[in-house]
């Protein structure tokens, strides 16, 4: 029985970072540019292989920060979860850029009770009360990850992209709601507020179900943390970043995984 | 006095013929199931793209809510460059989509909507985009102000049909 759960266990750790490198995890508005401030955008989430098919798992949509151009935090309407994606819509009546972040940020804990293996995730300051003194082969890691979209109505602007300065963070230098076939667009990548440099930063255009090869563009953010990409074609594009270090919140936690994705609309010229 | 009557009368008309820009913008009758006429906005551009003018922006104003105002963003360039930052209606520029056909626009210098334009070189833009059909913009570059009478055209394949842009001096 022991051997069995060792095996288990070795396999879920050999199995776990390849899964979440295979799949992907996105949102999708139904539109990035509004105009009128009666509009609405309904957006899916989901992690997939495929981009943009929801063919794997629903996103949880209990970690859902929409930002509005104001600053404020506002709510999404009709959320709902399926088989493989989640589903929300939201009003945009201010004019400026949303942000739509699924925000996973906290420790994850696996150990065993009693000869049961159990797992806990939640907040650095829930844990000493949440994994009981007998517990035996803890293993605690730490994640900051970030999934974003954006939606502007009218000119793109407010508040709404001022760095939370935790974790893996992008701050656009271009506008993500101004992005067009042909141009440079430029980014910046920040962890806790400071420039991430000489990270890998690559960009994959949906629709890959129609085309043989991923199509994956990469580059390397420079020493302020910023990239570039030139859009070759309008569609969606999944951006995608991570890396990892040292600097966690309990020193039970030997790692932090930082990552962070975004999906940007490129629009025809 | 009198003598001096004839003298003025020549005035007249020579105030009159202060620099203007005719234009004539087709908006072609097209043979499909559902038609809507299209949304169309005009503009002027200096060199580094930014907009000099508005000239006319064509859409829906007469659905309940500003409803109309929904699809000003299919015009995708006229959006970018400007739409984006205008609050609609726009006073004296914008107004209810034109059938198919000949549309004449008369658009004088030092007079709103065309207002003062350094002179330089510039280009006049016309975008259409159309409900369940597609989206054309169509470019005239020229010169402000005209020498001489200047007649300058570009003829759509799509949404636009022949463009004229007529300057005078």
């Amino acid at each position: 029985m022991k051997h069995v759960l060792a095996r288990a266990v070795l396999c879920a750790a050999l199995v776990l970072p390849v899964a979440a490198q295979a799949h992907k995890m996105w949102m999708v508005p139904s539109a990035t540019v509004i105009s009128g401030d009666d509009a609405w955008v309904t957006v899916d989430a989901a992690v997939s292989n495929d981009l943009y098919y929801p063919d794997h798992f629903p996103a949880p949509l209990d970690a859902l920060v929409i930002t509005a151009p104001d600053g404020s935090i506002v709510k999404p309407e009709n959320a709902a979860t399926g088989k493989y994606r989640s589903t929300f819509d939201l009003p945009v009546p201010q004019k400026g850029t949303y942000r739509l972040a699924i925000v996973n940020q906290g420790l994850f804990a696996n150990y065993e009770i009693d000869g049961q293996k159990k797992r806990w995730r939640g907040k650095p300051e829930d844990m000493k009360s949440a994994i009981p003194a007998g517990a035996k082969q803890v293993q605690v890691s730490e994640m900051a990850n970030r999934v974003e979209t954006f939606v502007t109505q009218g000119s793109p602007g407010g508040s709404a992209l001022k760095p939370t300065n935790k974790g893996l963070e992008l701050v656009p230098v271009t506008s993500p709601n101004d992005l067009v076939a042909g141009e440079k667009a430029t980014f910046q990548l920040l962890i806790d507020g400071k420039p991430a440099a000489n990270l890998k930063v690559v960009a994959i255009e949906g629709a890959t179900r129609y085309r043989n090869a991923q199509g994956e563009m990469d580059t390397s953010t420079d020493k302020d943390g910023k990239f570039s990409f030139t859009w070759p074609n309008a569609g969606m594009y999944w951006v995608n970043a991570s890396t990892e270090d040292t600097k966690t919140s309990v020193k039970e936690a030997k790692q932090r995984r930082l990552a962070y994705t975004a999906t940007l609309e490129v629009l025809p010229q | 006095m009198r003598r001096n009557l004839p003298f003025v009368l020549c005035l007249v008309p020579a105030l009159a013929r202060a620099a203007d820009m005719n234009l004539s913008v087709e908006i072609p009758a097209l043979k499909v199931a559902e038609y809507h006429r299209p949304y169309v906005a005009v503009w002027v551009e200096r060199e580094d793209h930014s907009v000099a003018a508005n000239l006319a922006v064509w859409y829906d104003t007469k659905k309940a809510d500003g409803e109309g105002t929904k699809w000003l963003k299919d015009m995708r360039q006229w959006w970018r460059r400007t739409g984006r930052d205008q609050n609609m209606p726009i006073d004296g520029v914008s107004g209810a989509t034109r059938p198919a056909g000949q549309h004449q626009l008369r658009f004088a210098d030092g007079k709103p909507p065309l207002g003062t334009l350094p002179p330089g070189h510039y280009e006049l833009v016309v975008e259409a985009a159309r409900e369940v059909g597609g989206r054309e913009a169509q470019r005239i570059p020229f010169d402000w102000p005209a020498t001489r009478p200047v007649h300058l055209s570009a003829k759509g394949s799509e949404e636009l049909g022949q463009i004229d842009l007529d300057l005078n001096p």
